[in-house]
Order: structure tokens, then sequence, then C-alpha cells
């Protein structure tokens, strides 16, 4: 075992902490009373969980491909089943993700959420412990467990505190996920049965058989799929992110989006490498129809929730075609993609909350007209939709243009049909923030004709501003300067790449080469095109 | 040195008694129920203490062995949960109040003599002395009313019907097999069932009453309307414990028939799955919550079959662990039920609405059993299902696993549905449910219980292995 491993050398088990003590912060929010108290509290327990995190970001060795800061502990012996978390490459920045949006989930949430204050601050909390669990677990149970247990903490956050169709929106929710990863639990079980063990690393060094692959290729990427969501299984999310109140928008959009793109990368990829080479030509369309579909939705949309879910669901499309280019910018950009996508969309669905606090509507009618009252609000607006759109110089520039040069790179045709998923972005955000800030088509100046007076629209207050700016900072740093993120995830994705590649030789699948021949003979057509 | 291995049942015997005399008195219900606690505690000491016994008792007829004793110490501890959440029996006939807690008693005790039953007329006759009692007691319900009658009939006429379908099956078994021993048939049914068609036919039949008494398909048509009939008390007795019981049972008489048991093995697996199937499409429906947990009571029997019909460790050591589960998360449920009907009577969805204002603890009581149920992790019941697939895969019964992990998907919807009247809907103006310490604490009983043991199974599935080992 101890080839995957290094063990943690810090003098602390971070990653433990990093699970426990929100799971402990729950616990003593038991006996808090007083809303400003527990805000505090939940504040001070996910910042508090932040920083622990850091030495994750400085203390990383770039160096390596095996996980690191690893604990282990036996667990269960009868099963062969252990306590074993860590980190590498691939999985530490999400978990830095993770841990730097939940702060921002409870500031979003300061004057939003109204009732129950005390269970949302617990359901927040255990939502976190959850997640992070999720990104960390080395073990298919424990991932298996915090993957599924995740499910019962933002079902509670959309049924409680959403809109008025939550209780429509949250079973959806529920049922689709859940019925998507029960099937990873077959596969997981399935996988032990044959191999005698749980361990991530060693069930990605099998050579399973070539039918076995697809089978267990299938049964997660269904799970996977469904969390991305890529199309045709999107329809639980745009449901779930209207009705959901901000927090839960922000958490969905951040980091449970990226579970779905985590999960291939870390399932799907390495322990299935000749069915993934297999489905490659099917999952790469799939992703192509979600760009256009997604974008396409989020052209036709009044609602600004709506639209920023429809975009998510382009968004984690370039995320997955960048998955499944399988090379090295592919996968990268993909990485990046998810980062960027939790930094950029969380900040819009904080945007969102923002502006359903002051006018009680998510229609772009009724909020338009914006840029004369708040002029700060505005401009982070301005920053973010650019960067949703990809605008050079911001944060989905870097990642988009990766996953475009690799599709380029392998398959023209590919990049070719994604451009126009680039293209919609751009109409679909540009026509929202023209109308939210500067349209006033409809004239009525609702602000003045409701409430008499413009008071009710004032400009972010220090707690908004705070939120933005943090955000902001990321978009330009990773806009500007993306090697740091590049280079943690490096040797990892390196690693990766060769293990689907040299698991796919060994295994190789009859027929995938004419899936090839018939890419490559379109992209060279498109190629004489030009 | 004092042998112990027939301590429990005299010591439940003793606590028939008592509370038979106490029926001669006049006492308050506080006083017989207390009595009764703190006999079936010490009860439950004793089984503690006879944990390790292994003897043959009764020419044979009567093994003690560490499967029967794991079975008898999770029928005492339920009835001791029982007793301990029916508190003041609200929906019992004040009149009968002394007599109610003996015949429960009574048959917990029908219970126990068929954990250890080895013959199969010992057998028969357990399974009966635990089934009249039964029969006695579910028309006890305060405020007759037509279905309550129904209940028992149904009860009666089914359980005599399956009764005497097992007879039948027993004397084919005889006439094959010329013994009634377990042990000796054990010997002689794998290559009967191997190569006979009746010894299929008469197994399956034997077993009719047990699957009567777990609620499995075909003969699981009784349970809904005794469930909404009968009262909550009474419901979480019939519920859980009587289905322990038909478990070890099952697991007892698919270990006769020995490893290899194919066409015995697609018999049970159809019936598994057509149980699953049928429980939980009907309960997606249901608005009374006794009804909806009836239906999900028929699946919960299909998913313990699965384990059952693996016929090895690994499966069987999981059917043993899932029913502890499932019988902590029903009683948890009915907890749930009894304390928020104020006068004993059925419960329904729109009774639950608003439950987290009313009373927090019996919401998340609610939730944690609900979501157990539906194998949500870090439960008890995701666990138990974990180790239900992992058996089933392992002897390569794939099919069945997909399709019960599909009927896991289905069921979640219903779940869901529980947890969601708790919490989501509009608070009604209802007053708020004040609980007695006592309560208070059984609530947070079922909560850690349910979620601790979901996240550190090893003692009790080292128990479950244990036990089954010696079957084998």
């Amino acid at each position: 075992m101890e080839k995957y491993l290094i063990l943690n050398t810090l003098n602390f088990p971070i990653l433990s902490l990093l699970l426990l003590i929100p799971v402990v912060g729950a616990v003593v929010s038991m006996f808090l009373r007083g809303d400003t108290v527990l805000k505090f509290w939940g504040l001070a327990v996910t910042l508090g969980t932040a920083v622990i995190s850091l030495p994750l970001w400085s203390c990383f060795d770039q160096t390596t491909a095996k996980y690191q800061f690893v604990e282990l502990r036996h667990w269960f012996p009868a099963l062969n089943l252990d306590y074993v978390v860590g980190v590498d490459g691939i999985s530490v920045l999400l978990v830095l993700l993770t841990t730097l949006v939940m702060p921002l989930c409870i500031l979003c949430s300061w004057t939003y959420i109204k009732t129950r204050m005390k269970e949302f601050i617990i359901v927040t909390l255990l939502m976190e412990t959850a997640m992070i669990g999720v990104f960390v677990s080395l073990n298919t149970v424990l991932f298996y467990i915090f993957w599924e247990g995740m499910l019962v903490p933002m079902y509670l956050i959309i049924a409680i505190w959403g809109g008025d169709r939550k209780d429509y929106a949250s079973i959806k929710f529920f049922l689709y996920t859940f019925a998507g990863s029960i099937f990873l639990l077959v596969s997981i079980v399935a996988m032990y049965i044959t191999t005698g063990t749980f361990f991530i690393p060693e069930l990605m060094d099998h050579a399973f058989p070539f039918s076995y692959q697809m089978w267990i290729f299938l049964a997660c990427a269904l799970g996977f799929a469904i969390k991305m969501p890529m199309f045709p299984f999107h329809t639980w999310l745009p449901a779930a992110h209207v009705q959901a109140p901000v927090s839960g928008s922000v958490i969905l959009a951040s980091i449970l989006l990226k579970m779905g793109g985590y999960g291939f990368l870390r399932f799907c990829l390495p322990m299935a490498p000749a069915a993934t080479l297999y489905c490659m030509p099917y999952l790469i369309i799939m992703s192509l129809v979600s760009i256009i579909v997604g974008g396409y939705l989020a052209l036709g949309q009044s609602d600004i929730k709506k639209l920023i879910a429809y975009s998510s669901v382009g968004h984690m499309g370039f995320v997955t075609l960048g998955i499944f280019l399988l090379n090295d910018a592919g996968i990268k950009g993909a990485m990046l993609q998810m980062i960027n996508h939790g930094v950029t969309t969380g900040a819009l669905f904080i945007m969102i909350g923002l502006i359903y606090e002051r006018t009680h509507s998510r229609e772009i009618s009724d909020n338009s007209k914006l840029g004369m009252f708040m002029p700060i609000y505005v401009t982070f607006l301005g920053i973010f939709s650019l960067s949703s759109l990809a605008f050079p110089g911001t944060n989905s520039f870097v990642g988009e243009f990766l996953v475009l040069f690799g599709a380029f790179d392998k398959y023209p045709l590919v990049g070719a049909l994604a451009i126009p998923g680039a293209i919609l972005a751009a109409a679909y955000m540009l026509r929202l923030l023209q109308k939210m800030v500067w349209d006033d088509s409809d004239g009525h100046g609702h602000h003045g004709d409701d409430h008499g007076d413009d008071h009710h629209l004032s400009d972010c207050n220090f707690r908004e501003f705070i939120q933005l700016a943090f955000l902001t900072v990321f978009v330009f740093w990773i806009g500007l300067h993306p090697t740091p993120l590049l280079d943690m995830m490096d040797t990892s994705v390196t690693h990766l790449i060769h293990q689907v590649n040299a698991g796919g030789a060994v295994q190789e699948a009859v027929h995938h080469g004419e899936h090839h021949a018939l890419l490559n003979e379109a992209g060279a057509w498109v190629k004489n095109l030009f | 040195m004092l042998n112990t291995a027939f301590l429990p049942e005299l010591a439940l015997m003793l606590t028939v008694l008592v509370l038979f005399f106490m029926t001669l008195g006049k006492f308050r219900t506080g006083v017989i129920q207390g009595a009764s606690l703190f006999l079936t505690a010490v009860t439950l000491v004793a089984t503690f203490v006879s944990m390790g016994a292994q003897d043959s008792l009764f020419y044979d007829a009567y093994l003690v062995d560490p499967l029967s004793q794991l079975f008898k110490m999770v029928i005492v501890g339920g009835l001791f949960l029982v007793f301990y959440l029916g508190r003041g029996l609200k929906g019992i006939d004040g009149r009968l109040h002394p007599e109610y807690n003996m015949f429960l008693a009574i048959s917990a005790l029908g219970l126990m003599f068929l954990s250890s039953s080895v013959e199969l007329l010992t057998l028969l006759l357990s399974l009966e002395i635990s089934s009249y009692a039964l029969y006695v007691v579910i028309p006890f319900r305060g405020g007759q009313q037509r279905s309550h009658v129904e209940a028992g009939i149904k009860y009666v006429l089914f359980g005599a019907a399956s009764t005497g379908l097992t007879l039948y099956g027993m004397s084919y078994i005889f006439g094959l097999a010329h013994t009634t021993y377990l042990n000796e048939l054990a010997q002689l049914m794998p290559s009967l069932v191997a190569t006979q068609p009746l010894a299929v036919v008469a197994m399956v039949l034997v077993m009719t009453a047990f699957f009567y008494k777990l609620a499995l398909f075909p003969m699981h048509f009784w349970t809904p309307d005794v469930y909404q009939g009968a009262s909550n008390e009474t419901t979480s007795f019939v519920a859980t414990l009587p289905k322990v019981g038909a478990v070890l049972l099952l697991i007892r008489f698919v270990s006769v028939a020995g490893y290899d048991v194919s066409q015995l093995t697609w018999v049970l697996a159809v019936v598994a799955v057509l149980s699953m199937t049928l429980g939980n499409f009907t309960a997606l429906v249901q608005t009374d919550l006794k009804r909806l947990l009836a239906y999900s009571s028929i699946a919960h029997a299909g998913y313990v079959m699965i384990g059952i019909l693996t016929a090895d460790e690994m499966g069987m050591s999981a059917a043993v662990f899932y029913v502890i589960g499932y019988l902590l998360m029903n009683l948890g449920c009915f907890y749930v039920i009894y304390n928020v009907a104020p006068n004993g009577e059925n419960v329904s969805f729109d009774d639950l609405k608003g439950l987290s204002r009313r009373s927090p603890l019996l919401a998340l009581t609610l939730l944690v059993s609900a979501f157990g149920m539906a194998g949500i992790p870090p439960t008890i019941g995701f666990i138990g299902k974990f180790m239900l697939f992992t058996g089933a895969i392992h002897k390569g019964f794939y099919a069945l696993v997909i399709l019960a992990v599909m009927n896991a998907a289905v069921a979640a919807f219903y779940y869901l549905k529980m947890a969601r009247a708790a919490y989501c809907a509009p608070d009604s103006d209802q007053d708020v449910i004040v609980l007695p310490f006592t309560a208070k604490l059984l609530g947070a009983f079922f909560i850690v219980a349910i979620i601790m043991v979901g996240a550190m199974p090893q003692s009790i599935l080292a128990a479950a292995k244990h036990a089954v080992a010696t079957l084998l």
C-alpha cells in the first residue's frame, strides 16, 4: 500500500481535522442560542477550517503523483476496509475550493436566511464535512458514504429554506442523484469482490477485463453524469438551483457539480481505461450537446437564476469535454474550468441572492437598470459576467482556452463544434448584463413606483463587498497567472493520462479504433475546409 | 458450574408469571409497565449472561448455540423497547391493560423458544405459542371499530392457513427423510433438494409460515390491514419481533437445504424480488403512515431474503445484521407514530406536518429512521444493504442486486416523503408535543443507535458472523 502513499508529515492530522472540525462545530451549535451567535459561530468554524486547509497549498509536493497528507487507520478489518484519506494534484484544489467557499456560504446567508438559523448552521457544517470527505477519501466505501451522506443536508437546505416549489425541486434533486449513484455502490461492491480491496489506488492498478470495465464504467458514469449534470440528465439542476436558497445554490454550483467531474477523473478513467477509450467518442458528443443545449436554453430564460443554472450545464459540458479528450491540455483545462466555475458561478449566485433580497424577484425585467442605483454591484456583475463568458484576462478564459486547445489538438472537428457554445455564452451573459445594468425599455421605474423611494435598492454593504471582492481576486489571479494552479495538478494529470493509456493499451478494445478513424477523418475534412 | 443455557427462557417465564398474577389484582397501568420493564431488563441481563452458552436440551430438540443466543438477545431487547415505547398504553382498551403486557411477553417467549428449536414439532409448537398470543392481542385496541376486528380476523385466518401449509410441508419432509430433526435433515436434504422437485416444494411449504411472519410475498396480504387496524403499540411489536424470529428460522431452513440450492434459490429469489417491488410500489401511494410502513416492511422482507438465499456466511450474517437494523429503524418510526398520536389513533401524513416545530426530537428521530430505511449512509440501514449486496455479488447474483438497487431508489421517494412531511410542510397551529424525559431518552437512543452502529458496525457484524458460522 505504501507505494501509493506519502503519509502526513505535518505535525497535525490535517485532513481528519478538516473532516472533524465542521462536525464538532455542528454539535456545538446545537447548544448555542441566538441567531447572531450562531451565525458568528458558523462563520468562525468555516473560517477556521479554511485556515487549517491552507497548508495543503503551501506544503503540497508537486513532484509526485502519490497521495499526500495521508492518514491510515484500520476501521473494519474483516472487510479489509480502512479509514484512509489523502489528496493528490487532482483533489487538492477541490478541497481548497470547498474550504474557501464555505465561509462565503455563511456570509451570503447572513440576512437571507430568516428562519431556523440553528438548523441552517448545522446542516451547512455537515455539508462541508461531507463535501471535503468526497474529495479526500481514498477508499471507495468512504467515498460512497460521503457522496450519499451529502444528499441529506443538501436535500434539507433546499427543502426547508427553498422557494415556492421547494418540495418538487428537493425531491427531484434527491431522487435523481440517489438513483444515479446507487449503481455506483453496485460497482464498488463488484470491484471489491473481484479484487478484495476498497483502496482506490489499488483498484486503479488492477487490470479488469474489458467487458467488466464496460459495466463499471457505465454504472459509475451514470452517477457522475447526473451529478455533473450532463445532457440529458440535467433537468434536476435548474429546478434545484431556482428553488434553493442562495447558499444552497452556491454550494450546488461551486462544489457539488465538481463531484461529477472529480468522479470521472478518480473512478472512470483510471479504473476502466479501456472502457474509457471505447466510450470516449460518445461522451465527447454528449459534452458537445450539453455545451450547445445548455447555452441555447440559457439564452431563452427570463429568470436570472435559471439562466445561470443552464449556463452551468454548458460550462460543465466543457469540463467533460476536456476530461474525455484524454490529453494533457484537455484534462488540465477541465480541472481548471471546475475551479473557475466554482469561483465565477458561485459569485453570480451570491449576486442573485443579494439582488433578490432587495427586489424579491429573480426576473430579469424586475431587476433592470441597476446601473443607476448600485454602481458597486454592477461593477462586480460586469466582472463575473465577463468571467463567465470566458473573456480574456479572466479565469474562465484560461480553462476554456486549454480545453479548446486540447480539442483542436486532438479532434479539430470537436473543437470547431464547441466554439458556438462559447459564442452562446457571450450572447446570454451580455444580454443579461445589458438588461440588468442599463435596460429601461419597459421604463416603468419599478423601484420608484412600488415603494415611493429608492432607498431599498442600497448598494452592496461591507459584508457583501468582502465576499465578492474575495472571489474577484481569484478571477484575476487565475486569469492572469494560472501557472501555480497548473503546476499543482501537473504531475497527477500526467500520471492519470499515463494510467489511461497504459491500461487501455493492455486491454486494447476491438472497436474503438473505428470511432477514432471516424473522428479523425471528419477532423481532417474540417481542416481541409479552412 | 451454573448451567446458563436455559436461563433467558426461565427469566422470561418468570416475567410472564408475575405479569399473570398482576392481572389478578388491581394495579395501575404505570405499575404494570414498570414491573414489565424491570422484569424484561432482568431477562436481558440473563440473556447477556447466557450469550456464550452452548448446549443441547430436551432430547436434542432444543439447541442453544451462538445463533439462537444472539437472536434471543435481539428479541428481549426488542421487547424491552416495545414496552418502553408504549408508555401509558394509549391505544389499548383500559380494561385490558393488565393482560396486554402479559400476552406480549408470552409471544416473545414463543419466539425465544423458536430461536432454539431444531426439531420440526418443537418448532411448530413454539411458533404457535408466539402466534396465539398475538391473535389475542391484536383486537385489544380501544374504541372498537370494524377495521380493528378485521385486523384481528385477518391475522388469525392468514396465520392459520400458513401454519397449515407449513404442517403440510413438514409431512412431505418427514415422508422423504424419515426424521424431524434439523441436524439429521441437514445430512439428507441437500441431495434430496438437488434431485427431487418434491423436496423443493416441501421446503418452500415449510417456509410458508415464516414468509407469513416476515410478511414476504405471497404471504403479505395481512400486513397493511393488521398494521392499520392494530393499535400503535401492538403494531410496533408485530412489525418487528416476529420478523426477527422468522429470519432466524429461514436461515436455519436454508442452511439445512445445503449450500448448492439452485432450484430453491430460484424460488426464493423470485419471491424476494416480487416482495421488494410490490412493497415499494404500493408504498408510494399510501397516506396512512402505518400502512406505508407495512408495505415498506414487505419490501424489507425482500431485502433480507437476498441475504438468506445466498446461503453462505457473508450473506447470512448480512441478513442477521440487516434485521437488527430493521428492528431499530422501524421501532424508531413507531416511537414517533406513538408519540404523535395523542390518543393512539392512526397517523397520516397530514398529522406529521410541522412536526419539527411541535417536537424537534420526534422529527429528527423520524428523519434518521426514514433515511436509515432508505439506506443512506452513515446509518445502520446503509451498512445493512451494503453487506447484503456484497454477499449477493460474492455469489454472482448480479441481476438480483441490480433489481434490489433499483428498488432502493424507488423506496427513497416515500421515505423522503416522511422526512419532508415532518420538516417542510407549512406549520399548523397544533400544540407543541411535550415528551417526558424518559421518552426523550428513547428518541435520543434511536438516533444515536441508528447512526453509531452505522458508523461502527464491527462488533454486531462480528457477532452475526460468529452466529451463522456454526450453521455452515
